[in-house]
């Protein structure tokens, strides 16, 4: 019936990128052998067609039509899946004329487009979830008036939780007919929500919480330059703004008894759709708790992570340890597929004369799923076949004990309190390397607490639900399926077997799905570290730029110094300049966080007066008393291996010439700093600017492009986030030994790091100073 | 009364547990009855009056040379060339013997008017010598009388402009040396002959030498064929410097060869008991055991590591003869012997030894585990005459603690050879053939050897030749108390304990083993029939 129903007509499917619009495109393709689909998706940059194929066609949803079809899939897709560009968030869908007449020509269009994060700022929900069926339906109306065809059947997804945070029965009813229905006024919703925007954004722009934005950048990067600071603010400045308005559309939904910003625009959405709709046939369909395919395309098929799957793998992995829920209450899940079969069967049996209608699709009033029965479903998968941690072990799984919500966030948030604040302290301290890899781990402890922590306050809801949502009209659409749509459109509920769609089908999906460790033991091939190591001493690569302190030798400016002016002194002498050093270090350090660039102008404006020759000749020890004698020799060796494969090596650091002039024949090029000289004796001023912050990524980008070199085929390595624009500047950076704020970086950004460490059992001196010569008085 | 000669003692149930050199501290160790241990001579009676003794010495030349202070004359180009900081060990009290005879050379110069007098350390390829080392080989006064002056160099077997290459030996063997020596009227050659192996045309042809000529011995062919090195008439390594020495002198370069040797006086009086059988050890003697190895146990190992090396040894010299190379050395060799052979009769199934804290190549620095191989295998191993002491596909077992350390001025090739080349393989053909070349010519290192403290980026390599006739003679090398991985890395088996290192030597001799102990330092050579 379905299958001849929709033969030689076209249906139009919004939100064909989505989980639930794939599965209704694929099912259309596959099932109904004889009609066209016509797609809205956002274009992007490569157009509507480009991005139907690659976001909807590439989808592994198409793999079982793709194997029945072979060498003709192409030619059958391609003649029956037409791509358009348009856009639900803007009147009139954004369509172009022939856009809308091909839509006028359509039977029916599926209405699957959504923002469905649950913690989607205010405004994005406004404009997408409930101004977006309106538009819709408008988009529809108008089309056909100019086309003077019939107007096609609107079938909007809705979800079942428009219903809220109710107890007891809810019947497929539109919603002004229900007794629950809260009388708000969605057009005032919608323009709070876009004056919220407006607010938090001017808001964000008052010069105090700028200022913090911009403190927030330092503590978090260091001293990294000004270009980068002022882009991570502002990045800190949106982000705020939105988190923002994802509070605000959280605030509004519970004070209006919705779960949710997702359900409370749905709920506003279905209303503004009935005030708008004008003589558009409307179907509207509530489904639940939307989970991966019970049988078709495949078993387990699922597109994206939703919502269950990263509790049940934070589960899994042993980062959840306990979530809110009432043991007998009921988890409303729902196979995909027969989401999308339950749309397909009323989309071809049409509207009905009398009005809209609404159907649930959802398990729980046929065939339940009890918290309880999930969780120890969840419980017996993940102790048969754990998840494995990074070292190879099974992760044992918790026992859950059904407590309170409020029991669980006072712990998430304690948890996470502390975890903050031991990072904190950490990332005050001058760690690097190995400690600092410590710090980012708490660093990831404590955002896997704020996951957590954000899965209870989003979810909660839904697992403490005691609304039953009935599925009457649903069966009865069942009930009017003959044999062959049942076998290919299958959406009784009452179908569903818990234990083989939760152990068999779903929870292997979504273990491959999260990429977690399904195995023990070592891992087969190269390490990470390995793969690293390969990648930047590949022979493609064509620079490696190195910093100097801390990058390769494990000293700095300060003791170069310290060294170079007590070669010649005597040991009275030697103790004061010791004193006088040890007292003014804290100063040094503070300024040296602040601005690379002030402290060495600063610093080395000791060196006036200093006489050249002599200098340059003592370089010459220092290079074996302190800088050998302190580097990392595994770093050494990493220069010459990239110049052994070919790659050009350049030393990029703020030290100065004559210091670093013994290390030159290990590197192709370097870049340092100088100071003027007069009458044999040095001037204290640096005669450039010194290659500090983004003045060494642009140095280093003159460099690539004079010897016609690609950033992206170069390797830079540094250790800290004043480096970060040395870093960012080319195609493959290296963190060594990286201090807490690039750690924490370089984890995030999945950068290569090595940690590289002096000699073992090489000398350790307590003080850089020159050894005592006897002189030759 | 005259020291006691050296002697095999063959232990039972009341021999006192034996001392075992380990690192930076010692063990004593129970070694099962009907072992043997090989215990050196006691030190020779010195010289009575050094400086006279030189003075005699370099008046009445041996073999086919005058008195030095008829070679010399005024406008003459002199270049005393003398051994670097690898000699003696440990580094001697001051004033060090090279002190005394350079000043009697320079005396003896000064007097004949010669203006044009450089000092020369001869380094081959060892690491350059710093002023305090320098200062310490020489005195204060020579040191200030040349350095400030530039007079005083060190090889520099990497300098292009400073070698000269003399044509090759009939065997086809390069002759490269020290161009500055090569051109002087005579060079002065200042040995220190600790072993047998010391002096001879070794001095010259090795010591002032540059990569290119060293090759031809100092490879795993020579060295597998030196059997010992402590025995020039069978050691390919002292033929062919042997021939290298007489092409220098066929070519027209004088050489007055001046050689010392020190007797086994070797640790100072605190330390006696290092050098005393352990059944003589006085009451005090145990109690400063006790009570050294009690502080050692307590004693950070770097804090370790600087008093161990700052021991100054009192030998004393015990023969001085000078002129014509082969004449003086065949002299010296009879006072080495002298001091350090034992007779030894028949080979054992297993060979046991304490490694100390030092040998040649890390005065004043670490001993990491290539240079633990070298010591063991490359010079306790070969400290015999006739066979070795162990018989073939015997089994060594070294006592030394072996970390995983290295210097990071001193030996940074050696830290790349571990890592990387004894990571893929520790067969010394292999890895002459594969590696050798490209750590040789290998421009960071050889950077490094000329302007910074580093041994020659091949330097390492030698260090494994050194033990390439004992790898192939022995059926396993256990290393007791060894850093595991360090141990495992180098192909060798690792023990915890003496008793555990017996049992597993076992496995490889069979049951019932034969055991025999050499109880060095202080050195010795075992003569075995």
């Amino acid at each position: 019936m379905i299958r001849e129903a929709l033969a030689g007509t076209r249906i139009g499917v919004t939100g064909a990128t989505g989980f639930l619009g794939t599965a209704v495109v694929e099912r259309l393709m596959r099932s109904v052998p004889g009609c066209e689909v016509l797609v809205i998706v956002r274009p992007g940059r490569r157009g509507a067609q480009e991005r139907a194929r690659r976001d909807i066609l590439n989808n592994d949803c198409f793999d079982r039509l793709r194997d029945e079809r072979g060498a003709e899939f192409d030619q059958v897709v391609g003649s029956r899946l037409i791509a358009v560009a348009g856009d639900v968030g803007v009147d009139g869908l954004g369509l172009d004329d022939a856009g809308r007449e091909l839509l006028a020509g359509c039977r029916a269009v599926i209405h699957a487009a959504a923002t469905v994060s649950f913690d989607a700022p205010l405004d994005a929900a406004a404009e997408v979830n409930l101004m977006g069926p309106a538009r819709v339906a408008r988009t529809l109306a108008e089309a056909a008036a100019a086309s003077g065809r019939p107007v096609p059947h609107l079938v909007a997804v809705s979800t079942a939780y428009v219903a809220g945070t109710r107890r007891g029965e809810v019947a497929e009813t539109l919603l002004p007919e229900t007794t629950f229905a809260t009388e708000v006024d969605w057009r005032e919703e919608v323009r709070a929500a876009r004056r919220a925007r407006h607010d938090s954004d001017a808001v964000s722009r008052e010069p105090a919480r700028l200022a913090r934005f911009t403190k927030q950048a330092r503590r978090e990067l260091g001293a990294a330059g000004t270009p980068l600071l002022a882009e991570r603010a502002e990045r800190i400045r949106q982000g705020w703004v939105q988190e923002r308005l994802v509070e605000a559309g959280r605030a509004r939904a519970q004070g209006l008894g919705w779960p949710d910003s997702y359900a409370y625009t749905k709920a506003l959405g279905e209303r503004a759709l009935l005030d708008e709709r004008g003589d558009v046939p409307l179907t509207i369909v509530r489904p639940s708790i939307v989970e991966s395919a019970l049988s078709e395309p495949y078993p387990g098929w699922i597109r994206g992570f939703r919502m269950a799957e990263p509790v049940i793998i934070g589960y899994g992995r042993g980062l959840l340890r306990e979530f809110p829920g009432i043991p007998e209450g009921i988890v409303d899940v729902i196979p995909v597929d027969l989401v999308a079969a339950a749309l397909l069967a009323a989309v071809a049996k049409g509207p009905d004369p009398a009005g809209p209608v609404v159907y649930h699709v959802a398990s729980g009033a046929k065939n339940p799923l009890r918290y309880r029965q999930l969780v120890d479903l969840v419980r017996a998968y993940f102790t048969e076949h754990p998840v494995y941690d990074a070292d190879g072990q099974p992760i044992v799984v918790p026992q859950w004990s059904f407590p309170g919500r409020g029991r669980v966030q006072g712990q998430l948030q304690r948890a996470r309190r502390t975890l903050g604040a031991a990072e904190r302290v950490l990332s005050a301290l001058p760690v690097r390397g190995r400690q600092a890899a410590l710090s980012a781990r708490l660093e990831e402890q404590r955002n896997q607490a704020d996951r957590a922590l954000g899965y209870v306050q989003l979810y909660g809801a839904y697992t403490e639900t005691e609304a039953l949502f009935r599925v009457d009209r649903l069966l009865e659409l069942w009930s009017q399926m003959d044999r062959s749509d049942r076998y290919d459109f299958w959406f009784d509920p009452g179908a569903i077997d818990w234990t083989t769609y939760i152990q068999a089908v779903h929870l292997p999906a979504i273990v491959i799905q999260a990429r977690v460790r399904s195995s023990g033991g070592r891992r087969e091939g190269p390490s990470r570290a390995e793969r690293g190591r390969r990648a930047v001493l590949s022979p493609q690569r064509q620079l490696a730029a190195f910093d100097l302190e801390n990058t390769l030798i494990a000293s700095n400016v300060v003791e170069s110094y310290a060294w170079l002016a007590t070669r010649r002194m005597g040991d009275g002498e030697r103790l004061r300049f010791t004193l006088r050093t040890l007292r003014e270090a804290p100063a040094l350090l503070a300024l040296d966080r602040k601005d690379r660039g002030d402290f060495l102008r600063h610093f080395y404006r000791r060196y006036q007066d200093a006489p050249a020759g002599q200098l340059r000749e003592d370089a010459w020890e220092l290079f074996s008393w302190l800088m050998l004698t302190k580097a990392f020799p595994a770093g050494i060796r990493r220069v010459r291996e990239h110049r052994a494969a070919g790659h050009r090596t350049v030393l990029v650091t703020g030290a100065l010439d004559f210091v670093i002039e013994p290390l030159r024949p290990l590197f192709d090029d370097v870049v340092c700093a100088s100071l003027g000289e007069a009458h044999g004796r040095l001037t204290g001023e640096l005669v450039h600017p010194p290659p500090t912050g983004e003045a060494r990524a642009m140095l280093l980008g003159a460099y690539a492009d004079g010897e016609g070199i690609s950033l992206d085929q170069s390797v830079a390595y540094a250790d800290s986030a004043s480096d970060l624009p040395l870093l960012e500047a080319v195609g493959h950076p290296v963190a060594v030994n990286p201090e807490v704020k690039l750690a924490a970086i370089a984890r995030r950004r999945g950068w290569h790091v090595e940690h590289w460490s002096r000699a073992p059992g090489g000398p350790r001196p307590l003080l850089p100073l020159a050894p005592r010569v006897r002189s030759s008085a | 009364m005259s020291p006691r000669p050296g002697f095999v003692l063959e232990t039972d149930r009341a021999t006192p547990p034996t001392l075992f050199w380990h690192g930076e501290g010692w063990r004593l160790e129970r070694l099962p009855p009907g072992s043997r241990i090989v215990y050196p001579p006691e030190p020779m009676e010195a010289v009575a009056d050094p400086d006279e003794a030189v003075r005699q010495a370099l008046a009445h030349p041996l073999g086919d040379s005058e008195p030095l202070a008829d070679l010399l004359r005024p406008g003459m180009r002199l270049t005393i060339a003398f051994d670097d900081v690898s000699l003696p060990l440990p580094p001697m009290r001051p004033p060090d013997v090279r002190q005394r005879v350079i000043e009697a050379v320079l005396e003896l110069a000064a007097a004949a008017g010669v203006d044009d007098v450089v000092l020369m350390a001869a380094l081959s390829l060892h690491r350059r010598m710093t002023e305090a080392e320098l200062r310490h080989a020489l005195g204060h006064r020579v040191y200030e009388a040349f350095a400030p002056h530039g007079l005083l160099l060190q090889h520099d077997a990497e300098d292009p402009d400073g070698l000269v290459h003399l044509g090759c030996t009939d065997a086809g063997e390069d002759v490269e040396i020290n161009k500055r020596a090569a051109t002087s009227d005579l060079i002065v050659y200042v040995n220190i002959n600790l072993v047998a192996m010391d002096g001879g045309h070794k001095s010259v042809a090795t010591g002032l030498a540059s990569y290119r000529s060293l090759r031809h011995h100092h490879n795993v062919r020579t060295l597998q064929h030196s059997r010992s090195l402590m025995d020039e008439h069978r050691s390919e390594l002292h033929t062919s410097n042997w021939r290298m020495g007489r092409h220098i002198a066929a070519s027209g370069i004088k050489v007055f060869q001046i050689e010392t040797t020190l007797n086994t006086d070797t640790f100072p009086s605190q330390f006696a008991f290092l050098q005393r059988r352990e059944w003589e050890w006085s009451g005090r003697d145990r109690a400063t055991y006790l009570a050294t190895s009690a502080s050692l146990a307590r004693t950070p190992a770097r804090l370790a590591r600087s008093i161990f090396h700052s021991i100054r040894s009192p030998h004393a010299l015990t023969s001085v003869q000078a002129g014509e190379v082969e004449a003086v050395h065949a002299r010296t060799l009879e006072h080495v012997h002298r001091q350090h052979v034992v007779p030894v009769e028949g080979q054992t199934d297993i060979l046991t030894m304490g490694l100390p804290y030092i040998c040649p190549y890390n005065v004043n620095s670490i001993m990491n585990p290539v240079l633990v191989m070298c010591l063991g295998l490359g010079y306790f191993f070969n400290l015999y005459r006739g066979k070795p002491l162990v018989r073939a596909g015997g089994v060594v077992i070294m006592s030394h603690p072996t970390p995983w350390e290295f210097h990071p001025v001193h030996h940074p090739s050696y830290i790349d050879f571990f890592d990387q080349v004894l990571a893929e393989t520790t067969d010394p053909l292999e890895i002459e053939a594969k590696f050798e070349e490209s750590f040789a010519t290998d421009p960071w290192y050889v950077h490094l050897y000329r302007t910074s403290y580093a041994y020659h980026g091949v330097h390492p390599f030698y260090m494994w030749y050194w033990g390439a006739h004992a790898l192939q003679h022995l059926g396993a090398v256990i290393v007791v108390g060894g850093d595991v991985a360090a141990v495992r890395r180098m192909g060798f088996k690792p023990a915890s304990t003496l008793r555990d290192a017996l049992e597993m030597a076992a496995d490889v001799v069979g049951p019932d083993p034969s055991v025999t102990h050499i109880h060095a330092p202080p050195l010795l050579l075992a003569d075995v029939e």
